[in-house]
C-alpha cells in the first residue's frame, strides 16, 4: 500500500519546482529555442522556394529562348522564301518587260528602217531625176555644140517629121 | 564461509556495474550487508533484525520507495549515506529542520520525532532516546506536515538543474548562431525537440493551437525521460525512483487534467454532457460515462507511468535478489544463478532505455491528445475516433 500512496511531502515539491521550471524553461529555453527553429525553418523554406523559382525562372526563360529562337528560324525561313519570291518574281518581270521592249524596239527599229528606206528611196528618185536632167542637159549641150550638129539635128528631126 | 561469500559477492557487484546500467546498483551495498548478514547468522543471534535471512521482497520495496537519506556505499551502521535535510511542520510543535543523519539510522529520535519504515512519526519523548523505545504521539502524528528534501525531490532538483542548464545553454547557442546548423548540446537536443513539436503536439493538438501547449509538453517530456534515464544510472544522483513513484505521476496527471479543463471549448463539454445526436435514453447512461472518463484519462496517465517505471526496478532487482536467494542455498547455484540473472538484467537495462523514451513519449503524446480533444472544433465522427485511439493506445 505504500507504493501506491501519494507522499505529501514530494508532491508539495514537485508542484513548486515543476511549476518553477516550467515558467523558466517556457522564458529562456523553450522560447528562444523554438522561436529561432521557426526562423531557421523558415529562411531554409525560403531558401528552398527560391530555388524552386529560380529554377522555374530558368525553365520559363529556357523555353522563351526557345520560342524566340523558332521564331527567329521561322522568320529566316519566311525572309528566304520571300526573298526567293521576289527574286522570281523580279526575274519574271525582268523578262517580260525585256521582251516587250526588245519587241518595241525592234518595231521602232522596223518603222524607222522603213522611213529610212522611203527616204532613201525618195533621194533617189530625187537623185535619178536631177542626174537625168543633167545627163540630158549634157546631152542636149554636146547636141548642139556646133551648127553643123544643130543643122544635122534639125535634119534628122526634120526628116522624121514626115509631112504627111 | 562468510569470507567466501563475501568475495563472491564483491566479484557479482563489479561484474553488475561493469556491465549494466540499471537502477538496481545503487542500492546494492545494502543487498550486500543483508547477505552478509545472513550468512554468519548461525554464529550471533544478538541482534534479531540483522540475523535474519536474506528477504527480496524488503529489499524491493525498500530500494524502490523514498527515503530520507540517499545511500551511497557501505553496509549496516558504517555505510556512508548523503543525510537529507528534514522539514517538518505540526501546529503543536511548529516548524521543525534538521538532517536526517540525527536519527542514526533509525535508532534515534531526534526533537520529539523519529523513523519508522522510512515514515517520520512524532514520539512523546523530546530527547535523544533509543527510538524502539519510544511511543508514538499519534495526535502530532495525524496533523504532521512533512516536506522533507527526501531522496526523490533530491533527484528531482537534480533533474531539474540538469534541464535548466542543458535547455538554457542549447537556448544560447541559438542566440549565439541564429540560423546556423546545430552543434553540440543543440544538436542532441534539437531532434527531440522537434519531435515533440511536429510528432507529438501537432499531429495530436493541430497545427492551429499547439504552440500554446508546447512549453508544457516540452517540459513534461524531458522531465520523465531524464527522470528515467537517471534512474537507470546506479550512482549517486541517479538511482532514485521519481518517475515510478505515484506523487509524481499524480501531479502531471493533476496539471494535464487542469490544462485540459482549462482550455476545454464548449464542444467538448457539449460532448461529455449531451452528447449530440444521442437520444435522451441513451445520455442518461452515456453522460456518467463520459464524466467519469473524464477523470479517468488523467488517472489512467498516472498509473501507466507510475506501474511502467516500477515495473522497470523491480524486475531489475528481482533478477539480482535471485542470485542472492540460491546463494544462499549453496554458493555454486548462486555463480550458476548470477551469470542467467546478468545476462537478464542487461537485456532488461536496454529494453529499460527503450521503455524510458517510450514512456516519456506516450505520456506527452496522450496528454497532446486530451488537449487537442479538449479544443478539438472537428464533427462528431472525427472524436470518436479520437477517443477510440486513446483507448487503444497502451
Amino acid at each position: 500500500m505504500e507504493l501506491v500512496k501519494p507522499e505529501f511531502g514530494l508532491i508539495f515539491w514537485m508542484v513548486i519546482s515543476f511549476g518553477l521550471i516550467m515558467l523558466i524553461l517556457k522564458k529562456f529555453a523553450w522560447k528562444p529555442i523554438l522561436n529561432m527553429l521557426h526562423e531557421r525553418e523558415a529562411s531554409i523554406q525560403n531558401a528552398l522556394d527560391s530555388a524552386e523559382k529560380a529554377k522555374e525562372e530558368m525553365k520559363a526563360l529556357q523555353s522563351n529562348n526557345e520560342k524566340i529562337l523558332a521564331d527567329a528560324r521561322n522568320e529566316r525561313d519566311q525572309l528566304l522564301k520571300d526573298a526567293r519570291e521576289i527574286r522570281e518574281k523580279m526575274i519574271a518581270d525582268a523578262k517580260g518587260i525585256a521582251t516587250k521592249e526588245g519587241e518595241r524596239m525592234l518595231s521602232a527599229a522596223r518603222e524607222n528602217i522603213q522611213n529610212e528606206k522611203m527616204a532613201a528611196i525618195t533621194e533617189l528618185k530625187n537623185q535619178v531625176a536631177s542626174l537625168s536632167i543633167e545627163i540630158a542637159e549634157k546631152i542636149l549641150k554636146s547636141e548642139l555644140s556646133s551648127d553643123e550638129k544643130q543643122k544635122s539635128l534639125v535634119n534628122t528631126l526634120l526628116k522624121d517629121v514626115n509631112l504627111n | 564461509m562468510a569470507n567466501k561469500t563475501n568475495i563472491f559477492k564483491h566479484f557479482y557487484l563489479l561484474l553488475v556495474l561493469l556491465f549494466t546500467s540499471v537502477s538496481v546498483f545503487a542500492y546494492e551495498p545494502q543487498e550486500k550487508d543483508k547477505v552478509v548478514e545472513s550468512a554468519p547468522a548461525s554464529k550471533h543471534n544478538e541482534n534479531v533484525e540483522e540475523s535474519k535471512k536474506f528477504n527480496a521482497g524488503e529489499l524491493i520495496i525498500g530500494h524502490i520507495t523514498d527515503a530520507h537519506d540517499w545511500h551511497i556505499a557501505g553496509e549496516g551502521e558504517h555505510s556512508i549515506a548523503l543525510p537529507l535535510p528534514v522539514i517538518l511542520y505540526s501546529k503543536e510543535r511548529g516548524l521543525s529542520i534538521f538532517l536526517s543523519s540525527k536519527f542514526q539510522h533509525g535508532h534515534k529520535t531526534y526533537n520529539g520525532y523519529k523513523l519508522e519504515k522510512n515514515h517520520i512519526v512524532a514520539v512523546e519523548e523530546m530527547d535523544v532516546v533509543d527510538a524502539h523505545e519510544a511511543t508514538i504521539d499519534e495526535e502530532v502524528t495525524n496533523g504532521l506536515w512533512d516536506i522533507s528534501i527526501t531522496k526523490n525531490v533530491l533527484a528531482m532538483f537534480v533533474s531539474f538543474a540538469l534541464m535548466l542548464w542543458m535547455f538554457i545553454s542549447a537556448a544560447k547557442m541559438y542566440k549565439r548562431n541564429p540560423g546556423q546548423a546545430p552543434k553540440g548540446m543543440q544538436g542532441l537536443l534539437e531532434p527531440l525537440i522537434i519531435f515533440v513539436r511536429d510528432d507529438i503536439a501537432k499531429s495530436a493538438i493541430g497545427e492551429k493551437k499547439y504552440k500554446k501547449y508546447l512549453p508544457f509538453l516540452l517540459t513534461v517530456f524531458f522531465f520523465i525521460w531524464i527522470n528515467n534515464l537517471l534512474g537507470l544510472i546506479p550512482v549517486i544522483p541517479g538511482g532514485a525512483n521519481v518517475t515510478g513513484n505515484i506523487a509524481i505521476g499524480l501531479v502531471l496527471a493533476a496539471v494535464v487534467f487542469v490544462i485540459t479543463l482549462i482550455t476545454a471549448n464548449k464542444h467538448y463539454w457539449r460532448h461529455i454532457f449531451a452528447m449530440p445526436g444521442v437520444p435522451i435514453g441513451v445520455l442518461v447512461l452515456l453522460t456518467p460515462i463520459e464524466i467519469f472518463g473524464m477523470f479517468l484519462k488523467p488517472f489512467v496517465l498516472m498509473i501507466r507511468l507510475f506501474a511502467n517505471m516500477l515495473a522497470g526496478h523491480i524486475i531489475a532487482l528481482s533478477f539480482f535478489s535471485l542470485i542472492f536467494i540460491f546463494a544462499e542455498m549453496s554458493t555454486g547455484l548462486g555463480w550458476g544463478v548470477g551469470v542467467f540473472s546478468v545476462a537478464f538484467t542487461i537485456f532488461m537495462g536496454m529494453l529499460e532505455l527503450l521503455v524510458a523514451f517510450l514512456q516519456a513519449y506516450v505520456f506527452t503524446l496522450l496528454a497532446a491528445m486530451y488537449f487537442g480533444s479538449a479544443i478539438d472544433e472537428g464533427h462528431d465522427m472525427h472524436n470518436h475516433q479520437d477517443d477510440h485511439d486513446h483507448d487503444r493506445n497502451f
